[in-house]
């Protein structure tokens, strides 16, 4: 089950810790990987781990030439893209009221706008080969909302509305698109909360503890295989029972 | 040049599981041949392949009947 080999996935944000954990668990069920991200180094460093069946392409999702050139020189180095897992995402929290124009677009630029750019770029090949697996990473709070991320929920929640009009427009060609939705997950972007702030939210997980990056990448491959053809348009939470929806 | 319009044709049939008798030069993409709207999107991108062109976004969506494409190509094909 769950075999992806002969598949190729593209996986933006990857030299962070979740988009690290989906490549290396997309890699470890047979995919060839392309690794983005702006951190080169880092990505170079995943790519050593990893062995073969790799490649880097680094670039910045705020910019829409680099996002094409990003598509175009994936599909050159794999082939194709079967699998694309939109993971990169940034932010700059702030409460609303001292929130600055710049926070909010750079936030929607990044997190939303340019995902949608990538999909665009990358949808032309599936369609061609009526199949593909366009899977977004979004958050628990772009459901739920959480204080001092305007912006970040609004990208998110952004992300699940844009999922569930590309899963229509695309499902008769073999493409699914679907959401996972991370809880809180012991990764650096947590690591910098407080102990007092991190058993506040402990506080409200029925789990009791914080999520790891390998259990989002678990639904990832899941949603990245033949097995989950039916699934589309839907949003996957994952979070220990924090918000049931 | 008649041979852009059989290519044509022949795609147009493939494509969208038509009769070729169908496939008359007025006949409309959408309302006559049961096309949607990723069915014209893909045939732009057929076309793009077959003859080496380049279909802007603009140009694409004034295609709408197998004759407006046949002028299209006609008009901008390299070979």
């Amino acid at each position: 089950m769950f075999d992806l080999s002969g598949k190729a996935a593209l996986v933006t944000g990857a030299s962070g810790g979740i988009g690290g954990a989906i490549a290396r668990a997309l890699h470890a069920q047979g995919a060839v990987v392309t690794l983005s991200g702006t951190r080169a180094d880092a990505l170079e460093q995943l790519k050593g781990t990893l062995g073969g069946r790799t490649h880097v392409i680094a670039a910045r999702m705020d910019d829409a030439a680099d996002i094409e050139r990003l598509a175009k020189e994936a599909e050159a180095a794999m082939g194709k893209i079967d699998i694309l897992v939109n993971n990169a995402g940034i932010t700059r929290d702030n409460i609303s009221m001292r929130m600055k124009d710049e926070e909010w677009e750079k936030v929607l630029e990044v997190n939303l706008t340019g995902t949608f750019r990538l999909t665009r770029a990358a949808m032309r090949g599936m369609m061609k080969r009526r199949a593909g697996r366009v899977i977004n990473i979004t958050s628990i709070v772009g459901v739920t909302g959480n204080p001092g991320q305007a912006n970040y929920a609004a990208a998110k929640a952004g992300l699940i509305g844009m999922s569930k009009s590309l899963a229509q427009e695309l499902a008769s060609r073999g493409i699914t698109v679907n959401c996972v939705a991370p809880g809180f997950i012991a990764t650096p972007m947590t690591d910098v909360l407080t102990d007092d702030q991190k058993k506040a939210i402990l506080g409200r997980v029925p789990a009791s503890r914080l999520g790891t990056p390998e259990e989002i990448a678990a639904a990832v491959v899941f949603l990245a295989s033949d097995e989950a053809a039916y699934v589309t348009g839907q949003t996957l939470h994952i979070n220990g029972g924090m918000a049931m929806i | 040049m008649s041979d852009i319009a059989d290519r044509v044709k022949k795609i147009v049939v493939e494509h969208l599981g038509v009769e070729a008798a169908q496939v008359k030069e007025d006949a409309k993409f959408i309302d006559d041949l049961g096309a949607d709207s990723l069915d014209t999107v893909e045939l732009v991108m057929a076309f793009e392949e077959e003859f080496g062109i380049e279909i802007p976004d603009d140009a694409a969506e004034k295609i709408q009947t197998v004759g407006d494409a046949i002028g299209f190509i006609k008009g901008n094909a390299k070979s």
